[in-house]
């Protein structure tokens, strides 16, 4: 018998092997394999679940940590009285439904997105959901991950088990070489520039080419958090002998016998060479440069080199309208180049961009110089390991040295929930993934960029081309 | 669990800019605590309803009359988009909006809707632009009619317009359904994907334990 598999997508593949029923036009309920709670939603959804006389199916596949709520000032000072409320909320709830908490100051705390790639709780071909639309980030890995909202959440506490529509797909295919001074970051802000902020909704996009292959995982994690940046709910990313290498050995990843049957499944996963996507998009990586935004979305993007939008220069009204909007909430010029806007915060954190492959290239950039004066810089890095890590390397010392503040890890300045914010009308450069009205506190104005952009900011005192940083 | 949505004719509120994220509709100071919800309403849309002094800003659509007691928006593309945070939808529905009539949505703000008996309407962008016209044109007077058992929305003018929706989210909403409830009945197919799944995957299912 001829047994003829139809040309899979590496999104065909996870999913159908998910599935538990089919229950309508292109909708099933699929299997979670690892939930993720954080401080905002987790005791909520615990509380929820016991409001209706339900428990935990499935608590060993649950996995909690504190990181939105909390102060990262050191010994979390200053963290708010709700926050703390969170805190103690998570500790009797998670204890009471027999899930681990990864607490503050132990290792495994820190942003959600950060430690289950790093605990190899997130493993290729796993199906992950989180409270957080940011979930898309463990995507890098080959999982397949995606944001819930409270109502899901309390459904896949109660079940174990959620209910999707299959999305479409997209591949967007990176090919070429990046250049000095270009990172993860800037492929991916160039890509939204590209399709637009809604350029991936109803899609899963599966990150392909040359220059994908050629990244190191934590870039890789990069580039599928900001997936939902373009619309899409879900980014993956098919896994290879570099995510192999990364998990190996991971604390929480399989070993011996059973880590040898994961890896022959998981060769398996990656997309047929004649699989079809409902949408393909190449991406030109040579002509790439440093990428930072300029207005109030994440698509309103330039390269470095570049010059704010001329509104005047659109024909369509609405178009016009927008940028006008923007430019105005903004504070910036039209027409002037983006370089040299001077700048009060610089923010180096969030799920994007806090990972010690992160905190180096900052860490580069900042060693031997300081912080212009005027300009409050922090650190947050992404997890207590990642902490410890680049603390045993020095980056901390070159941090502090150069006038840097080094903090407690946590989702801190990327959306402000802990009381943290860049103050009204301030201008911050950030490593995080939204520049939206208001995201870093009411009316401040964000630009996102990478993290040696960020840190070169920091030191000229205005948004600052890193290549053109002396050597 | 979702209250039934069948028929609605109210007075609707265009708010055509594209892109309006879920920080924009709430803060996520207003979202920290386990006892936010029914404290919302106020802030929703917050920096755009309200001027830096607290004060109402008369420019906002939502601030003047008749759309301060609208209980439809209709929306510019990617209307929802950025963080889950179901509070977007919780701060919207108690605001009093019942249904949303836009060219296009954020993936995980629409499935939210549905989750609270907020029916999301996609329509193409013409749709939506005339809507808002029209609208316009009676001074926010001229009502818009939503049937989802006949999935068709009625502009002031009375323009008749079908609309598509997922038959499994509409009857979800048709009869206020509860989708915990309704998962648990299928707790055999649960149990028994996991017990099959054990062999198959256990690296899944034994996390940290080598078994």
């Amino acid at each position: 018998m001829l047994l003829e598999k139809p040309r899979r997508t590496l999104l065909a593949k996870i999913w159908d092997q998910h599935v538990i029923a089919h229950i309508g036009d292109d909708t099933d309920l699929l299997h979670v394999d690892r939930h993720l709670l954080h401080d905002l939603g987790g005791s909520r959804g615990l509380l929820d679940l016991k409001s209706r006389n339900l428990s935990v199916h499935n608590p060993e596949l649950t996995f909690a940590t504190p990181d939105h709520a909390i102060s990262t000032a050191r010994g979390r000072a200053g963290t708010i009285k709700i926050g703390q409320e969170l805190l103690a909320a998570l500790r009797v709830e998670t204890a009471a439904s027999g899930i681990q908490m990864f607490d503050i100051d132990e290792p495994g705390q820190g942003i959600v997105h950060v430690i289950g790639p790093e605990l190899g709780l997130s493993l290729p071909g796993c199906l992950i959901v989180c409270g957080d639309s940011h979930t898309c980030t463990h995507g890098g890995l080959g999982a397949l991950a995606f944001g819930i909202g409270s109502s899901e959440l309390t459904h896949v506490l109660a079940t174990q088990a959620i209910i999707q529509r299959r999305p479409k797909t997209m591949r967007a295919r990176f090919e070429g070489r990046m250049a000095y001074g270009v990172t993860a970051k800037d492929l991916i802000l160039a890509l939204i520039g590209e399709v637009g902020a809604a350029g991936g909704t109803g899609y899963a996009v599966e990150y392909a080419g040359s220059a994908i292959r050629d990244l190191p995982i934590e870039g890789r994690l990069t580039i599928c958090n900001l997936s939902i940046e373009l619309g899409a709910k879900m980014g993956l990313i098919a896994p290879d002998e570099k995510t192999y290498e990364y998990v190996r050995g991971r604390a929480y990843a399989p070993q011996g016998e059973m880590w040898e049957r994961a890896v022959r499944a998981w060769r398996k996963l990656p997309s047929d060479t004649d699989a079809v996507f409902d949408r393909e998009v190449v991406i030109d990586v040579d002509k790439i440069v440093p990428q930072v935004t300029w207005g109030i979305s994440p698509e309103h993007v330039i390269g470095i080199d570049g010059d704010v939008p001329d509104p005047r220069t659109f024909g369509d009204p609405t178009r016009r309208a927008a940028i006008e909007t923007a430019l105005d909430y903004m504070g910036l010029k039209p027409g002037a180049p983006i370089v040299g806007t001077p700048v009060d915060w610089v923010f180096i954190g969030s799920c994007t961009n806090s990972r010690l492959s992160d905190l180096r290239a900052a860490a580069e950039v900042a060693h031997g110089r300081k912080v212009a004066p005027g300009v409050r810089a922090w650190v947050v890095p992404g997890s207590e390991t990642v902490k410890r890590d680049a603390v045993a390397e020095g980056l901390d010392k070159v941090f502090v040295e150069a006038g840097f503040e080094w903090r407690e890890p946590g989702c801190s300045m990327c959306l402000a929930a802990n009381g943290e914010t860049v103050a009204a009308g301030l201008r911050s450069v950030s490593t995080s993934n939204r520049n939206f009205i208001g995201r870093q506190g009411p009316r401040a104005r964000t630009h996102l960029a990478s993290p040696a952009t960020a840190a070169a900011s920091a030191i000229s005192g205005a948004i600052a081309d890193v290549r053109m940083l002396e050597r | 669990m979702p209250k039934p949505f069948n028929k609605l004719t109210a007075i609707a509120a265009p708010i055509m800019r594209s892109n309006i994220d879920t920080d924009v509709i709430i803060r996520i100071e207003r979202l920290v605590g386990n006892a936010v919800r029914g404290t919302l309403g106020k802030w929703a849309f917050a920096s755009l309803r309200y001027l830096p002094d607290g004060s109402e800003n008369p420019a906002f659509i939502l601030n003047r009359e008749p759309y301060r007691r609208a209980e439809i928006l209709v929306t510019g593309p990617n209307f929802g988009c950025g963080s889950s945070r179901e509070g977007a939808v919780w701060s919207l529905q108690e605001l009093g909006i019942r249904a949303i009539i836009g060219s296009g949505f954020g993936d995980i703000f629409f499935a939210n809707c549905f989750q609270n008996g907020i029916l999301p309407i996609v329509v193409d962008k013409e749709i939506a632009d005339g809507l808002a016209a029209e609208i316009e044109h009676t001074q926010g007077a001229g009502c818009i009619s939503v049937d989802l058992e006949g999935q068709t929305i009625t502009s002031p003018s009375g323009t008749r317009h079908h609309f598509e929706i997922d038959p499994r989210r509409r009857v979800g909403l048709l009869e206020g359904l509860d989708e915990v409830l309704q998962t648990l009945r299928r707790d055999d197919e649960i149990r028994a994907f996991q017990a099959s799944d054990r062999h198959q995957r256990p690296w899944i299912h034994f996390a940290g334990k080598q078994a």
